[in-house]
C-alpha cells in the first residue's frame, strides 16, 4: 500500500478531472477535463490567469479538496472515494507551501519546523530538533530559531514554511505561488532552495507560480485557462 | 512549562502555546470559567445549607426510630401523633424506651427591639435517652419548670449576649408572655425557617405552648434494645400500629425523606435546585464560548495542520488541553472567591455555608467534564471541512 508509491514513476497521475463549486442555480464548472502525468523528481510549473483553476487542480492533487469527478491517483493510490483516514496518511508524505505562510503564530520557528516531524507520530525529541534546526539553517534562518513569526519578515515567514514543508522529506511537494508575497531578494533565495533540495532528494515539485525565475528552472510548464489546460510545455 | 508539558504528551503543547500566546484574552477566559465555577457554587452553596438546616434538627433529639403523623413531611408541618401509640410502641417486643417529642416555632420579641424565630425543643428531661448525649446534663436541670438552653447563635442575638449564663446567673427573659430563664446554652444556629434553637422540658413546652396538649406530641421517639437490629422492629411497630394515622421509619430514613420532600417538593428546594442547574447551563455556554472562539480563530492554523497530514485525534487533543488548562486554572480563582462569598452569606444570613472539600473536588470535576465536552463539540467543525475550504 504506503509503498506502491516510491516505486512509481509517475507519482501524480490525473485523469478525466472535473470540478464544480456551488450547489443548486449557483453550481459552477470551475475545472474541465483535465489530464496530467507528473514525472518522479521534476518541477512542474502551473500557469494561467487568474481563476483560470490552478489552486484548484492543485488542492485537488494534493489530497486537500474531495475529488468529484475524474481519478486522481496520488503516490499510486485513488484519491477519487478515498476515505478520510487514507488522505491523512497519504498527506503525511507531501509537502505544502502556500501563498500566505500559514504558520502558527504562537510557535516559534523551530516549534513550526517541528510540527512537519512531529505528524509522523512519537519520537526522538533530541533529534527532531537537530533536524529542525537544521534545515533553518539551510534557509538561513539558523539565528532566528526561537523567533516568533510575529518578529520575523515576510520572506523570513515564508522560508520556515518551506522549511517546515520540507523536514520530513516529502515525496511530493506542492507550492502555490510561494514567492507572490516576496521580494526579490528573498523570492530568489526561496526558489534555489527548492530546485536545491528538490534535486538532492528526487522530490517531486508542483507550483503554480508566474515568477520567470522559476519558470527559468521548470522542466514543464502547464498553462491553464478558464479550467481547462491549453498548453503544456516540456523544457530541455 | 512548556518543555514540562512536551515531555508529558511526546508532542508540543500547542493548546498550551496558543492559550498563553493571547495573555488577554487567556485571562479572560479563565474570568469566564472562574465565574461559571462561582455561580455553581453560591447555588450549590445555598442548597446545601438547605439540606445542612433540614437535616441537623434531627440531631437535636435522641432516639432510634420515629413515629410521625402520616400527613408530617417534615418535624414541624404534621398533625399531632396521639400518646397512646406512644404505649403501644412500648408494648412491642425489641423496645427498650419511647418518649414524646414536642417541637414548634415560638417568636421572640427580643428586649433589645428585634425578634427571632425560636424552634423549640421539648423533651422529658428524665429520659435521657432522648436527649444528644452532649446535653443530657443540661437537660437534666430543665425539670424546674420555664427554664430553658438558649441558642448563644440565634440569629440576630449580639453576639456574646448570653455568655455566662447558668443556674447560678441565668439569662431571663420573656417568651409567649412568661418570664422564661436561660440555665445554659446550645449552639446550633439559625435556617431556613428559624433563627436559632431553644430547649425546654415538655412540661415547659405546654406551657409555652398553651393550646398544646401533652396527649397529643409532634412525635414519638423509639429506643431499641442494644443488639436489634432498628429496622426490624420499625417492621413489628408498622405492624402495631395503624397505617393510615401515623407512619414509622428510623430517624435517618425520615430525615432523609425530609430532604427529598424540601427539595423536590417545596418551592424553595425546587427553585435551588434550578439555580445549580442553571449555573451549569451557564457556565457550560460560557465555557463552549470561549473554546470554539478559540478554534474559529485557529481555523486557519488547524487548516495548515489538517493539510500535513494532522487528523482529527490530534485537534481533539489541542482542544482538550486547551480546555483542562482552563478548568484547572480557572477553578482556582473560582474556588477562592467562591468561599468568600460563602463566609460572607454565612456571616450575613447565620446559614451553614462552608465550602467542603466534597463539593470542591465534584465542581472540578464538572468543570473539566463540560470543558472537555464543549471542546469536542467546538472542533467538530473542522472534521467535517476540506482543508482547502479553511484557507
Ligand atoms: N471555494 C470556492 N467556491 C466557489 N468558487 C470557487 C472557490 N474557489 C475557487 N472558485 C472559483 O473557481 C475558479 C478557479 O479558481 P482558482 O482559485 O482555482 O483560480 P486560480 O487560477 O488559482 O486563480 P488565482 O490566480 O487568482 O489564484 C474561479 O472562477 C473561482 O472563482
Ligand atoms: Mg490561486
Amino acid at each position: 500500500m504506503d509503498g506502491a508509491g516510491h516505486h512509481s514513476a509517475v507519482p501524480v497521475a490525473v485523469t478525466g478531472l472535473d470540478h464544480f463549486f456551488g450547489t443548486g442555480e449557483a453550481r459552477k464548472q470551475a475545472i474541465w477535463d483535465v489530464s496530467i502525468e507528473v514525472a518522479r523528481g521534476s518541477l512542474t510549473v502551473l500557469m494561467g490567469p487568474s481563476g483560470s483553476g490552478k489552486t484548484t487542480v492543485l488542492t485537488l492533487m494534493g489530497c486537500l479538496r474531495d475529488v468529484q469527478h475524474g481519478s486522481v491517483r496520488l503516490l499510486g493510490e485513488e484519491l477519487n472515494g478515498a476515505a478520510e483516514a487514507r488522505r491523512v496518511a497519504l498527506r503525511r508524505r507531501l509537502g505544502f507551501i502556500f501563498q500566505a505562510h500559514n504558520l502558527h503564530e504562537s510557535l516559534s520557528a523551530t516549534q513550526n519546523v517541528l510540527m512537519g516531524l512531529q505528524v509522523h507520530g512519537r519520537g526522538d525529541n533530541a533529534l527532531r530538533l537537530r533536524a529542525a534546526h537544521h534545515i533553518l539553517g539551510l534557509v538561513g534562518l539558523g539565528d532566528r530559531l526561537d523567533y516568533l513569526p510575529g518578529s520575523l519578515s515576510g520572506g523570513q515567514k515564508q522560508r520556515v514554511a518551506v522549511a517546515r514543508a520540507l523536514v520530513s522529506n516529502p515525496e511530493v511537494v506542492f507550492a502555490d505561488e510561494p514567492t507572490a508575497a516576496l521580494d526579490k531578494e528573498s523570492g530568489a533565495t526561496v526558489v534555489r532552495m527548492l530546485k536545491t533540495l528538490g534535486r538532492k532528494r528526487g522530490t517531486t515539485t508542483i507550483m503554480v507560480t508566474h515568477d520567470n525565475r522559476i519558470l527559468d528552472l521548470a522542466d514543464r510548464i502547464v498553462t491553464l485557462e478558464e479550467g481547462r489546460i491549453v498548453k503544456d510545455v516540456r523544457a530541455r | 512549562m512548556t518543555a514540562l508539558l512536551t515531555r508529558l504528551m511526546g508532542r508540543l503543547p500547542i493548546g498550551w502555546l496558543q492559550l498563553a500566546h493571547s495573555r488577554t484574552r487567556f485571562l479572560a477566559a479563565l474570568a469566564g470559567v472562574a465565574f461559571a465555577n462561582i455561580l455553581v457554587f453560591v447555588q450549590l452553596g445555598i442548597l446545601g445549607a438547605l439540606n445542612d438546616s433540614t437535616v441537623a434538627p434531627y440531631d437535636l433529639f435522641g432516639g432510634d426510630i420515629m413515629i410521625s403523623s402520616v400527613d408530617a413531611n417534615t418535624l414541624t408541618d404534621g398533625s399531632n401523633v396521639a400518646r397512646t401509640r406512644m404505649f403501644q410502641a412500648l408494648g412491642t417486643p425489641g423496645v427498650a424506651d419511647a418518649a414524646p417529642l414536642f417541637i414548634g416555632n415560638i417568636e421572640w420579641q427580643r428586649e433589645d427591639g428585634g425578634s427571632s424565630t425560636l424552634q423549640v425543643v421539648g423533651l422529658d428531661p428524665d429520659r435521657p435517652a432522648f436527649v444528644p448525649a452532649s446535653l443530657r446534663a443540661p437537660v437534666a436541670g430543665l425539670r424546674i419548670s420555664d427554664t430553658v438552653l438558649l441558642d448563644e447563635s440565634t440569629r440576630g442575638l449580639p453576639a456574646g449576649a448570653l455568655d455566662g449564663a447558668s443556674s447560678a446567673s441565668p439569662y431571663r427573659f420573656e417568651l409567649a408572655g412568661r418570664a422564661v430563664e436561660a440555665v445554659g446554652t446550645v449552639s446550633v444556629g439559625g435556617g431556613f425557617t428559624a433563627d436559632g434553637t431553644l430547649y425546654a422540658s415538655d412540661q415547659t413546652f405546654l406551657r409555652l405552648f398553651g393550646s398544646r396538649s401533652s396527649a397529643a406530641p409532634n412525635h414519638v421517639l423509639v429506643t431499641v434494645e442494644d443488639g436489634i437490629d432498628p429496622g426490624v422492629v420499625v417492621d413489628r411497630l408498622r405492624a402495631v400500629l395503624p397505617g393510615d394515622v401515623v407512619k414509622v421509619a428510623t430517624k435517618t430514613d425520615m430525615a432523609a425523606a425530609d430532604l427529598t420532600y424540601q427539595t423536590t417538593e417545596r418551592p424553595t428546594g425546587v427553585i435551588f435546585g434550578f439555580g445549580v442547574a442553571i449555573g451549569i447551563v451557564v457556565g457550560l455556554v460560557i465555557v463552549y464560548q470561549v473554546l470554539s472562539t478559540d478554534v474559529a480563530d485557529h481555523l486557519r492554523e488547524y487548516a495548515t495542520f489538517k493539510a500535513m497530514g494532522y487528523g482529527q485525534r490530534f485537534f481533539l487533543g489541542i482542544v482538550l488541553e486547551e480546555a483542562v488548562i482552563l478548568a484547572v486554572l480557572g477553578f482556582v480563582p473560582g474556588v477562592a472567591i467562591s468561599a468568600a462569598i460563602y463566609s460572607a452569606m454565612a456571616a450575613a444570613t447565620g446559614l451553614p455555608l462552608a465550602m467542603g472539600v466534597d463539593r470542591a473536588a465534584m465542581v472540578l470535576a464538572g468543570t473539566i467534564a463540560a470543558c472537555v465536552v464543549s471542546g469536542a463539540i467546538a472542533t467538530r467543525r473542522l472534521a467535517a471541512a476540506d482543508p482547502a475550504d479553511l484557507f
